[in-house]
């Protein structure tokens, strides 16, 4: 029994009551105060974990899990939720301070720090993110998703615009639509098992007793997290969304909310379904995300606003974590371990990368008034260091050494090759130099001599970008970076607590 | 014809019509009550499943009666935000409206 997982749900919910008691300058400050905690609870799991070599658990209440609700951390969640933290606590300080552009001529947007009510919901996504990370049971895993819609819909139409509430309303309905069949598919699992809990289901699913209502209830779940996640044929609703939404908005909902159910999509193929259904489903899902990587990264490529273009990108980059599913799921151990820490080191790479770029993104449509790419040429002479920032996240997207994203590639790509998959090989090559493309054509313009800046008739504007936030960012790429430097191995610290059992974590 | 097999008939009906709702109703409110009606047809399923799982002499399994609960709870709260979102759209929509006209007519 470890009380820090209740502590990582709880906390951030306590950080509410200050914003809400004290009025918003002295609430924001303890908002943020209580991410770093997270921060600190998060971390403190995971040194548990690692130093344990086993999962913790919690029994909410003190009642046995086959009834009861009860949380686990493995080295997967562990992992997961650290990164999260990590990121909702730099955009919590990237949309805190700001006020050094007041005087400035830029859009008053977003340089006065966001309102109070961004910080609520950023705490509440840090208590969604880490109940979807930590249950175990599959009704709470739908509150969790339900609490994390609910926390990240307002973030897109903070400002009230037209445009973002549209987007706002789209991105709910493909939520809610998405959650009703995740939980149809609990409904079946339900009937025909009698449990909902992920240890107990995976032991009777094993027996293959299901049959093809498992199978059906499984797709459902499945078809829900795709459209939460914006998978491929349900990605609809992201562009719109993410690149409308002010940049700290933008960042978490690139970064970390689309994560949760692509955690989930994991854990339910790989955890709970047994390996022959996985092994059948698997190639479904790397078809999706093959399309996804190709077919987005095209459109990104064809962009004409910043924000618009990494919104694409995101879609594509989710793509890679599904072409880890065939690979994981062989019988081929060694090999399958590496597809598996790749898939999830890109996770966590892409996290920290897409964060710092759309932080950077908004720092240079904030210097420059506008985010039109045809319209930016020589940006990087006002905004150097937000430029870097963009530079050093693509070139993680692309897969250049160092970086997290080039680590989880060679993984990838290495597992593919290794298990005779060339399609996926030749998927992640392609996708590399779409992202390459698409990246470079941003930096290539903001390094432009201003003067052949013709078209657009005016010179760059006095403002300069905000130093200190630009750092921020800085940072956030700095650490996909970091990642680069993990071993090209599986890393035993993912394998932690599977497959998923209650074994000596119960009173 | 059990009880059960009729209901979990109906709920298997509503979830098709609310499937249809959502997905080919024109206006954003047609497809909010599509989602309701596909949600009914879920939680309709839930008692189904209560009911069957009675098999222990019990008159129903109640844990899936505790979840839908839940369920309906968090349907409704989306149903909120999602119409409260839309007022807003209109309304918004509605001065942008109004502001254009005014800049035609000065």
């Amino acid at each position: 029994m470890s009380a820090l997982l209740v502590l990582a749900i709880t906390a951030p919910l306590l950080g509410l009551v200050p914003l809400l008691l004290l009025g918003p300058r002295t609430g924001e400050r303890a908002a943020l105060g209580m991410l770093a905690v997270n921060v600190a609870i998060t971390a403190g799991i995971a040194e548990r974990v690692a130093q344990g070599g086993r999962a913790l658990g919690y029994v909410v209440g003190g009642f046995a899990p086959p009834l009861g609700v009860g949380l686990r951390a493995d080295g997967f969640s562990a992992a997961m939720m650290l990164m999260a933290a990590l990121v909702l606590l730099f955009t919590g300080l990237f949309a805190m301070t700001g006020p050094g552009d007041m005087t400035r001529k830029v859009k008053a947007r977003g340089s006065a720090g966001m309102p109070a009510t961004f910080f609520i919901l950023l705490l509440s996504l840090a208590c969604a993110l880490n109940l979807a990370f930590l249950a175990q049971d599959l009704f709470t895993l739908y509150v969790a998703l339900e609490l994390l819609t609910f926390a990240a819909v307002p973030l897109v139409c903070l400002e009230g615009k037209a445009g973002q509430l549209s987007a706002a309303l789209t991105y709910l309905l493909f939520a809610l639509f998405g959650s009703v069949l995740y939980l149809l598919g609990v409904v079946l699992i339900y009937g025909l098992y009698g449990t909902l809990d992920i240890a107990h289901l995976a032991g009777l699913m094993a027996q293959g007793t299901g049959g093809a209502t498992a199978g059906a209830a499984l797709a459902l779940m499945s078809a829900g997290l795709m459209a939460k996640a914006a998978l491929f044929p349900l990605h609809l609703w992201l562009p719109p969304a993410h690149s409308g939404a002010p940049p700290a908005a933008s960042a978490v909902l690139s970064a970390v909310v689309i994560k949760a159910p692509l955690f989930l999509l994991v854990r339910l193929w790989s955890d709970l379904a047994p390996l022959p259904l996985t092994q059948v489903a698997g190639p479904v899902f790397a078809l999706c995300g093959a399309a996804a990587i190709v077919f987005c990264g095209v459109v990104a490529l064809a962009q004409e606003r910043l924000k618009l273009l990494i919104a694409y990108s995101t879609a594509a980059q989710i793509g890679y974590l599904c072409l880890m599913f065939p690979l994981a799921a062989s019988d081929d151990g060694p090999w399958s371990a590496l597809a598996w820490t790749g898939g999830t080191l890109h996770l966590v790479s892409h996290a920290l990368s897409k964060a710092a770029m759309f932080l950077a993104a908004g720092l240079i449509a904030e210097t420059m008034g506008h985010d039109r790419l045809s319209g930016l040429g020589g940006v990087g002479r006002v905004a150097p260091v937000s430029v870097a920032a963009f530079g050093l996240g693509g070139l993680s997207l692309m897969g250049l050494p160092p970086s997290g994203g080039f680590v989880a590639k060679v993984m990838l790509l290495t597992s593919a090759l290794q298990q005779g998959a060339w399609w996926i090989a030749t998927v992640v090559l392609v996708g590399g130099l779409l992202a390459g493309g698409y990246v470079l054509r941003v930096v290539v313009i903001a390094l432009q001599h201003p003067d052949s800046d013709a078209a657009s008739g005016r010179g760059l504007p006095d403002a300069r970008e905000c130093r200190w936030r630009a750092l921020i960012a800085l940072a956030l790429a700095f650490g996909a970076m970091l990642v680069g430097f993990m071993p090209l191995a599986p890393l035993p610290f993912l394998d932690i607590g599977r497959p998923v059992t209650w074994e000596g974590l119960l009173p | 014809m059990t009880g059960a097999l009729l209901f979990g008939l109906a709920g298997a009906a509503l979830v098709g019509c609310g499937v249809y709702g959502l997905l080919t109703a024109p206006g954003a409110l047609g497809r909010v009550l599509g989602f309701n009606i596909l949600g009914g047809g879920v939680f309709l399923m839930f008692g189904v499943v209560a009911r069957r799982g009675a098999g222990a002499g019990f008159g129903a399994d109640p844990v899936p009666q505790a979840l839908v609960i839940t369920g309906i709870v968090v349907a409704f709260c989306a149903t909120a935000l999602a119409v409260a979102l839309l007022v807003r759209l209109c309304a918004v929509q509605a001065e942008a409206a109004r502001g254009g006209d005014g800049d035609k007519e000065t």
